[in-house]
């Protein structure tokens, strides 16, 4: 410990010395904008979720590509299903040095939880990076589910009895729940548990009867043996499922997504912004990036940024203050 | 422990045993404040779901409120060694200094608020090694340079945990150019 | 073994040394714990092979379970939730002038630990994996129960007061969202500080941190804290020669630790607490836990790193984190292209072994390490309060800052930390606010998770077997003291009539 002390040190004072010299000189006007401090990149989940890992991935290509003068500093805001980070975004208004990254709770929590008072359509859009997909799984040893028929007579038959895993109410798995519920007219309990890793866990382990999960969260246990999935809310099949049906394909109307996307403090400046898209725009094409996606179950052939993404989030927020009225928020939050 | 309370006699100062009755009161009322805010959501049994989202606050909370009355009963019937104590509860001499450790402490995170942590720390350090601690100026100057410096390399170098600068952050730019050139 | 060879590779043992070192450093910095750094350094491990980063971040984990142990026998702060229980009997012993006893104890302690949980992780991974999965809601509420039964000696002889401090605990745990319904809980209108609820270090370093200084410093009159330390070649011979004299405890704790650990809710904190508990209740001298027993140092550090260790178990097998800091793990073997899940000891048994044999070499590294500072780290409390007073403060208020970086949190520390001082001069006991802050938040969310699960039924505890086991335990546990106090009491009123209850 000793050693690492008087290590520091050492490298502190010609630092030292030099501030004192040149504290009074103004950094040297610059053509184009770049960060002047570390950025902040607020992550609107805990540690270790999707949102994270996407961050620190971010975060580290960053650093291995030398893309940015200054670091880029993942900072965990779970609170509220996201409310804080986002709350936090809303009070950083005109601020060039701080950025979100997203989930779907970004359309869901100012809608559940008004009394945060925040309009995320006045945010700085930046770029999305990718678009994750949901698929319902159950236990491999429920051989009496095959498909989705077989599936919707095993919960009829359950009623309430039937137990469904979730993230938390008012996210996104929870009103992809409620879409069912409503969609099949059935009632089932759901059942909040701190985490996608955790969710799946507890359909191994038989403590819920299904899961609404990302393809991430349960493809190891699916290759194990463990578990099934059932039926996919995409447009087409994914790749790594190539022999489950869509929802659509089975006549029930039934699509949803999540979008992982990079976004900035309301006013933020134009200079930024346009420095920040060309940075993740380079992210995105990258290698690395592109190869994550396929790993993790992302959809990343799109790249949509600037105002195309404002128009996104317009769409997606008044889909979502729709989806949130059909199924009602109480039937969100249960209580 | 008995023998120094008589040391003290000028002022009539709280004893042991009204601060004891007196913080029950207070701890008491916190506790009917938490109920009241809890009682904003369910606080009852939820059919087929258990408790609300406000039991487990409230039910704990009128928890913490028999506690207090319990301590109350106590107090009056002389049980508690604090209830039967009558020396103060806080001479003025242990007032004055942890008055000052506090106040410090209130001083530095005002400073940083309005000047940021770097500018805070230096003041505090000056005020508490020269002033309280009276030590030589070799010993405050120096620790005043190398808290500081310690602390922004640990943090903001090493661990990249950005500490709040308020209005003294553009003075750090030329820091940022040395550190991440 | 496969997997100390790949260890042992020189690039490997290099991340070894350097990784426990800072760890050490982070973990020592109250507020700061292996979380930070494991975070912090993960995108350096993008420039090295996976094994080696995935090596280099648990020397890091390690090192910092070993620094916390330092903070709280030093400077009386636990620096993580892990560190809490060594406290208790740490603090007492480095004021009565015996630190290096407890530091050593602690270093002792931290080694068998880890050497009991990777024998135990060698030998038993696969069947605990798939025993963990069977741990429900319903089990992890009764494991939380016996958590609480482990811990009911540690309060004060005040029993209203001791109840009062465990309730607040819990109220302010559920501060924040309420993650079974959505809605925001006491907070009082403000989202910007409490929405994300009351960290659990903002209420240890304002209780322990500026609460403890505030008392020294009523105690002491601002004198030197400790007069005279020597370390002699003899001291440190008899601090040796002390282990004898705790490791039973020692080999129990790890072994509770190792599979408290596995549990993948649990992790090393209830681990830690349910040991110095244990240790607590069948100690031939009990009353000494809590005023400098080196038994009840020895016993939390054992259980915290046998579950550090534990706790890689169900990150490698199912993917989930037992802690902040597994998580940051696992977000890193995502991001080199390992997936945790059950196929990963088959598919990639190098990386496995490779991760258990770092962990083994770390373990020894840091205690090699660590032995060797102590005289320093004793040193510290040798210099005049009037420098480690402001040093200590301010020690807090960047270590309040650090775990959510907003300004509240560190107003929130003051307040707690003078509102816990005027409370310890009146014998309320603060300990248990501490634990219960802890665990509150995983008790409740488990007993509303299982009551929604069952429909209100409570008789699902009972029902289950596992579930069932533990709170039979927890009873037992309750009833021991109890039961050998009367005992006590009734063989010394013997022929004077029944003792009173």
């Amino acid at each position: 410990m000793c050693n690492v002390f008087s290590k520091i040190k050492k490298a502190a004072v010609p630092v030292a010395i030099a501030t004192a010299a040149s504290l009074g000189l103004s950094a040297p006007a610059m053509a184009d904008w770049s960060p002047k401090k570390p950025v902040e990149l607020i992550i609107m989940a805990g540690a270790g979720g999707g949102a994270d890992q996407i961050a620190r991935l971010l975060q580290g290509l960053i650093e291995k590509k030398d893309l940015s003068p200054r670091p880029i500093i993942p900072i965990n805001k779970p609170g509220g299903s996201g409310a804080e980070a986002l709350r936090y975004i809303q009070d950083k208004a005109g601020d060039d040095h701080t950025i979100l990254v997203t989930l779907n709770s970004f359309y869901t929590t100012p809608v559940i939880q008004k009394g945060i008072g925040v309009d995320v359509s006045n945010f700085t859009p930046i770029g999305r990076m990718a678009i994750d997909t949901f698929v319902l799984w159950v236990n491999s040893g429920r051989e009496d589910i095959t498909d989705l028929d077989s599936y919707v007579a095993a919960v009829k038959a359950a009623g309430t009895n039937w137990k469904v895993g979730g993230t938390g109410t008012g996210q996104e798995d929870s009103i992809l729940t409620a879409m069912m519920e409503k969609e099949f007219g059935y009632d089932v309990t759901y059942i909040p548990f701190p985490g996608g890793g955790t969710v799946a866990k507890n359909l191994v382990g038989n403590h819920v009867d299904s899961t609404v999960n990302n393809p991430a969260e349960q493809n190891e246990f699916y290759r194990a043996g463990e578990t099934k999935p059932i039926v996919q809310f995409t447009a087409e099949r994914l790749p790594a499922y190539p022999d489950v049906p869509t929802a659509n394909e089975l006549g029930v109307n039934m699509e949803y997504y999540m979008q992982r996307s990079i976004n900035g403090p309301p006013g933020m400046s134009k200079e930024a912004q346009d420095w920040y898209i060309n940075l993740f725009k380079t992210l995105f094409d990258s290698e690395e990036w592109q190869k994550f996606c396929t790993d993790d179950g992302l959809a990343c052939h799109e790249w949509l940024a600037g105002d195309d993404l404002g128009a996104y989030h317009t769409q997606q927020i008044a889909l979502h203050k729709e989806l949130i009225e059909t199924v009602g928020a109480t039937a969100i939050t249960g209580e | 422990m008995t023998d120094r309370a008589v040391i003290t006699t000028e002022v009539p100062a709280m004893t042991v045993r009204t601060a004891e009755l007196l913080m029950a009161v207070l701890l008491a009322l916190c506790s009917i404040g938490l109920m009241v805010k809890s009682a904003e959501l369910r606080i009852g049994w939820v059919p087929d779901r258990g408790p609300g989202s406000g039991a487990w606050p409230f039910w704990l909370s009128a928890g913490m409120l028999l506690a207090c009355v319990a301590t109350m009963i106590r107090w009056f019937r002389g049980t508690t060694p604090e209830s039967r104590n009558l020396e103060p509860y806080m001479t003025r001499e242990v007032a004055l200094l942890v008055g000052i450790s506090a106040g410090s402490i209130v001083f530095l995170l005002v400073v940083t608020h309005l000047l940021g942590i770097y500018v805070a720390l230096f003041l505090f350090l000056l005020f508490y090694l020269k002033f309280v601690g009276r030590h030589s100026w070799l010993i405050t100057v120096s620790m005043m340079v190398l808290v500081p410096i310690f602390i922004f390399c640990l943090f903001e170098w090493a661990l990249k945990i950005p500490l709040p600068k308020s209005i003294t952050e553009p003075m750090f730019y030329p820091i940022y150019d040395l550190m991440y050139s | 073994m496969g997997g100390l060879a790949e260890a042992m590779q020189p690039l490997n043992f290099m991340m070894i040394i350097i990784g426990c070192a800072l760890g050490l450093l982070i973990g020592a910095m109250p507020g700061l714990g292996s979380v930070n750094g494991v975070a912090i350094l993960l995108p350096i491990t993008f420039i090295v092979p996976p094994t080696a980063a995935i090596i280099f971040l648990a020397a890091i984990y390690y090192g910092a379970m070993y620094g916390g142990a330092i903070s709280s026998i030093t400077l009386g702060i636990p620096g993580a939730s892990t560190a809490v229980a060594t406290v208790f009997d740490g603090r007492p012993l480095a004021q009565a002038g015996h630190a290096d006893r407890a530091l050593t104890a602690a270093a002792v302690a931290s080694f068998v630990g880890g050497t009991i949980s990777v024998v135990l992780f060698t030998l038993f991974a696969p069947p605990l994996a798939s025993f963990a999965l069977r741990f429900g809601p319903a089990e992890e509420f009764a494991l939380m129960i016996m958590a609480f039964a482990t811990f009911i000696g540690l309060g004060g002889d005040d029993i209203p007061k001791t109840i009062f401090s465990i309730l607040i605990g819990l109220v302010l745990a559920a501060v924040g969202l309420d993650i079974i319904s959505g809605q925001p809980r006491l907070i009082f209108g403000d989202i910007d500080g409490f929405l994300h609820g009351i960290n659990f270090l903002v209420l240890a370093i304002g209780i322990y941190g500026i609460g403890e200084m505030l008392w020294t410093l009523e105690t002491t009159k601002g004198e030197v804290m400790v007069h005279k330390v020597q370390i002699s070649l003899d001291r440190m011979k008899s601090n040796f020669k002390d282990i004898k004299n705790y490791i039973g405890t020692t080999s129990l704790g790890s072994i509770l630790g190792y599979f408290v650990g596995t549990l993948p809710a649990a992790g090393a904190t209830p681990a830690s607490l349910m040991s110095y508990g244990l240790a607590k209740t069948f100690s031939k001298d009990p009353d000494s836990f809590g005023k400098g027993n080196v038994g009840g140092v020895a016993a939390p550090e054992a259980a915290n790193n046998a579950a550090s260790t534990g706790s890689m178990l169900p990150m490698i097998t199912l993917g989930i984190p037992g802690s902040p800091t597994t998580a940051i793990l696992l977000g890193g073997m995502i991001i080199w292209g390992l997936r945790p899940g059950p196929l990963l000891f088959t598919e990639n048994p190098e990386f496995v072994w490779g991760l258990i044999g770092s962990l083994y070499i770390a373990n020894f590294a840091t205690l090699v390490i660590n032995l060797a500072f102590i005289p320093l780290f004793v040193k510290i409390l040798t210099l005049p309060f009037s420098i480690l007073a402001p040093i200590i403060y301010i020690l807090c208020v960047v270590g309040g800052y650090a775990p959510t970086q907003t300004m509240h949190d560190v107003w929130l520390m003051l307040l707690f930390g003078v509102v816990g001082y005027l409370l310890r001069k009146l014998n309320y006991p603060v300990a248990p606010a501490v634990l219960a802050i802890v665990l509150g938040p995983l008790a409740e969310r488990s007993l509303r998770q299982s009551l929604l699960g069952s429909h209100g039924d409570v008789t699902v505890f009972l029902t289950r077997p596992i579930s069932a086991t533990c709170i039979l335990i927890a009873l037992a546990l309750i009833c021991y003291p109890v039961i050998q106090k009367l005992t006590r009491r009734r063989r010394r009123n013997l022929g004077m009539g029944q003792g009173q209850g």
